[in-house]
């Protein structure tokens, strides 16, 4: 294939090249800024999709995107067969390279994350299977010598209705490529759609039953080591000296080398790599965080809460109204740092030789694996090839460099292709974890129980000054406080302010971001709320989105009205039983959640029932928005029964799925999920159906104990009377 | 290092491995049977589930020398083109999401309906407490293990 690049760049939809066996298609879109304003005219225009179309009729999608099990493999498909006129289960699908073609027009990165990859090319894999389409149409066109508007495409063929004639699309690929690209192609109208918002089974399911699906762990590249690295117990310490005989003595290993984070075992195998490890020793600078804990953590933002921070929301009077609120409400709440805790381990592949870096790894981010491993490695940008494998989960985890960083420097000092594998010990204490938050709220009711005044004030460490510095301004961290800045209910004074900490414990992005902790503070004490004023907690959320001037409350509400219908709220629960709410806007997407608990006999909370309401825009496929709708409520409801990463003496306590505990089996609720129709553009779906869910469990435990739960994960002594 | 004969998937395959390597290694690395997965190394995650004479057990928890003796089947040799009822289940309910932890749910199930062919939901509970999936597919992992006993599908959840 020729560079895309080397094509006009003004061309809305190219032909970029003419491979021997078939017609390539690349859509060209501008790169739309993050704030949405289009590019200056002038600027580059980047390709990021390509669609093949072989002699033999095979269609094959190129998605430069990483699937970790949200299920762009079959959606991206599905783009491209609604408009190509082609049975989505026959498409192949290609992992694309790290290039600039593939990065997502929502944000200009290759990286997925942020529930962007349909979002992003809802509209630009629908004009690849367009502009084939009607390349196709007109080649047969062409062929018969009849008008194109007789023709008809569907199943692969195009079909002349008057003659019968008929072409599969494999023998219109050679005098296709010949045509001139469309340039304003029409896109079907929702009313034809035969593909999109069908329930379709995904296309990668038979790899991932038998075994032959292939993660990063997975990867085997000829005469491979091993590596398995000593990392400093206290982050942000350091090795001064190891003391290596007694590894190097292990049958196996191979190497012990300083790496940058530490000190690297390569061996011919894990276990080798493991036990050498464990006859090492390494003498640490343990560095200013040593003496750490999440007790001493908390009580320095305790004092730090007592001081303003930066304003991130201000309305009306702001705090100043609530001296004048009929009555007032004063609460915290407290979140801990979360692991993604993935089921595939961190790890990561690389083989460094002379002027270039081959690197395989579960990947969510190849735009800057490339950038680091070409620094790295010392070669060009060129000279890096970039292999995404199919993730074992992502959650976010899988944006941090730290895995690839390793693999690459590693290989490079020991001039073998290495494969450095985390333990499970290692992947949960060296993670990039969800912050932690402590967060002072205040409300002032007027004399009616009205809500007139919500201030918030949070204290926690900033994913974005680490991670996207550019987007780190005037000390402002939106991923803080999204979902609490933009609080939707009429509210007439409202102040949301932040105050950044660094305790020295690395965050990252996890399943929602700043959502997964803002919707359970503001829907717990908008909850709060209700109690006070003695209404019930959907007719103050109804009430509070109906006045709002949000323009995401309609949509709130519709979502909101959605789940309790379905969930029968107002009427009586199963004895024993009660039900709580949530809604929250993230992504695009506005999810509401009613949650149904009981307690069990030691007193422990056991959630039963899951109602999900999700407005999602127009959909692709609702088999996949269910499972991802089920999917964030787990993630969700894992972290907010048993999820903590606590830290002491510097180091983080939990160390595996023993004192880091996932939703299993036996605790799973029946969750039910309603896709509410839409004819907005897509929203998010992998990771909106996590917010709600930890605040409509904890508004249930208040509905069923009258205990109200301010600090996660729920603690079964905090629900005693 | 020693060597050693295991019966993986009804073949006999000779291994040189340390004695106390888990079996889980030797299979990925040893044979490059990569369809067992490392999940948590500690036998709490159920990723690493392969059959020890029939029966479900964590491969991450099983020394190379122990296992010699035994029958070891693997997902690749549950079935190669993934005809078992288990996994024909497993397509029909859309389970899988990103897959890692399937093969461990699969050999799991197929040992319970092995022992169970008509497990209940408590049944499933037990059986499969011990595979955690952090994609959180177990509605539809129930909904499977009853579709491959031939028994009525448990809610799905959607409309």
């Amino acid at each position: 294939m020729n560079a895309p690049g080397t094509m006009a760049r003004r061309d809305f939809l190219s032909v970029v090249a003419f491979a021997g066996s078939g017609l390539v298609l690349g859509v060209h879109v501008p790169t739309r800024r993050r704030d949405g304003a289009p590019d200056a005219p002038g600027a580059e225009f980047a390709p990021n999709a390509f669609v093949r179309v072989a002699t033999d009729g095979t269609v094959t999608v190129v998605i430069g995107y990483s699937e970790m099990g949200q299920g762009i493999l079959t959606a991206l498909p599905m783009l491209v067969a609604e408009e190509l006129e082609v049975d989505p289960a026959t498409i192949r699908f290609e992992q694309g390279p790290a290039a600039d073609e593939y990065k997502n027009p929502l944000f200009g990165l290759q990286a997925t994350g942020g529930s962007s990859t349909v979002r992003g090319m809802w509209e630009p894999m629908r004009r690849a299977g367009a502009a084939a389409r009607e390349m196709l149409l007109a080649a047969a066109a062409a062929r018969w010598s009849v008008p194109r508007s007789d023709l008809v495409a569907a199943n692969g063929t195009v079909t002349h209705g008057s003659s019968g004639r008929r072409a599969s699309y494999g023998s219109l690929t050679q005098a296709a490529s010949k045509q001139t690209v469309p340039t304003d192609v029409a896109l079907k109208p929702a009313s034809a759609w035969k593909v999109l918002g069908r329930r379709m089974k995904r296309l990668d399911s038979l790899p991932k039953v038998t075994g032959r699906a292939q993660f990063g762990l997975d990867v085997r590249v000829p005469g491979m080591l091993v590596a398995v690295v000593a990392r400093c117990p206290v982050f942000g310490g350091r090795a001064t000296h190891f003391e290596a005989t007694a590894a190097r003595a292990v049958p196996g290993v191979r190497h012990v080398v300083e790496s940058p984070s530490g000190v690297a075992v390569v061996a011919d195998g894990y276990w080798a790599a493991l036990k050498g490890r464990e006859a090492l020793s390494v003498t640490w600078d343990e560095g200013a965080t040593a003496a750490q804990s999440s007790d001493a953590i908390r009580a320095r933002w305790v004092q730090l809460a007592q001081q303003p921070g930066i304003t991130a929301r201000h309305e009306g009077q702001g705090a100043d109204a609530l001296a004048a609120a009929a009555r007032r409400l004063d609460a915290v709440y407290e979140a801990p740092y979360l692991a993604h805790a993935t089921m595939e381990p961190m790890n990561c592949t690389a083989r460094v030789t002379a002027g270039a870096v081959e690197v395989w790894a579960p990947t969510q981010f190849q735009g800057v694996n490339k950038q680091l491993a070409a620094q790295i490695a010392g070669v060009p940008e060129s000279a890096v090839q970039i292999h995404t494998t199919l993730l074992g989960g992502g959650f976010g985890r899988r944006a941090e460099q730290d895995f690839l960083v390793e693999a690459v420097s590693i290989s490079k000092a020991v001039g073998a292709p290495v494969k450095v594998v985390y333990s499970r010990e290692d992947d949960i204490q060296h993670d990039f974890y969800r912050p932690a938050v402590y967060n002072v709220l205040a409300a002032g009711l007027d004399a009616a129980g009205n809500p007139v005044a919500w201030t918030h004030r949070s204290v926690s460490s900033s994913i974005l000054a680490r991670f996207f510095p550019q987007m780190f301004h005037d000390g402002k961290d939106e991923n803080a406080y999204e979902g609490a800045a933009d609080i939707p209910y009429a509210i007439p004074n409202i102040h949301v302010d932040w105050i950044r900490d660094e305790p020295g414990v690395p965050v990252g992005f996890w399943r929602s971001v700043g959502s997964s902790h803002t919707a359970w503070v503001k829907e717990s004490f908008l909850d709060e709320i209700a109690a006070a004023s003695h209404t019930d907690p959907l007719e103050l959320r109804r009430r509070l989105l109906g006045a709002s001037h949000s323009p995401s409350a309609p949509r709130l509400l519709g979502a909101l009205n959605a789940a309790a219908e379905r969930a029968g709220w107002g009427t009586a629960p199963p004895a024993g039983r009660a039900r709580g709410l949530a809604v929250h806007e993230s992504f695009g997407s506005f999810v509401a959640e009613v949650a149904e608990v009981s307690l069990g006999g030691d007193g422990t909370p056991v959630v039963h029932r899951v109602v999900c309401a999700v407005d999602c825009g127009q959909i692709v496929n609702p088999l996949t928005i269910e499972a991802q709708m089920q999917s964030a409520i787990v993630y969700g409801l894992s972290a907010a029964l048993h999820g903590a990463i606590t830290i002491d003496k510097g180091r983080v306590v939990q160390t595996n799925f023993n004192d880091y505990a996932p939703l299993r089996m036996a605790e799973m609720p029946r969750v039910e999920v309603f896709i509410v129709p839409s004819t907005e553009g897509p929203g998010g779906v992998g990771e909106p159906g996590t917010p709600p869910i930890a605040p409509a469990v904890c508004n249930a435990l208040f509905a069923l104990t009258g205990k109200r739960v301010r600090r996660l994960p729920i603690r079964p002594e905090d629900l005693q009377g | 290092m020693p060597t050693y004969t295991l019966t993986v998937n009804g073949r006999r395959r000779a291994v040189t491995a340390a004695a106390d390597t888990p079996l889980l290694w030797v299979l990925r690395e040893s044979l490059g049977m990569t369809g067992t997965k490392f999940g948590c190394g500690g036998g709490f995650c159920g990723a690493c589930m392969v059959h020890l004479d029939g029966a479900a057990v964590h491969s991450c928890q099983v020394p190379v020398a122990d296992a010699a003796h035994h029958r070891v089947t693997t997902i690749e040799g549950l079935s190669e083109a993934g005809t078992h009822p288990v996994q024909r289940a497993w397509i029909e309910e859309d389970v899988v999401q990103c897959g890692y932890c399937q093969s461990g749910q699969i050999m799991s199930a197929a040992a319970l309906l092995a022992g169970k062919p008509h497990p209940s939901d408590a049944d499933i509970d037990a059986a499969m407490n011990g595979n955690i999936c952090r994609c959180g597919t177990y509605q539809r992992l129930r909904a499977a293990i009853h579709r491959a006993a031939g028994d009525a599908p448990a809610a799905r959840g959607g409309q």
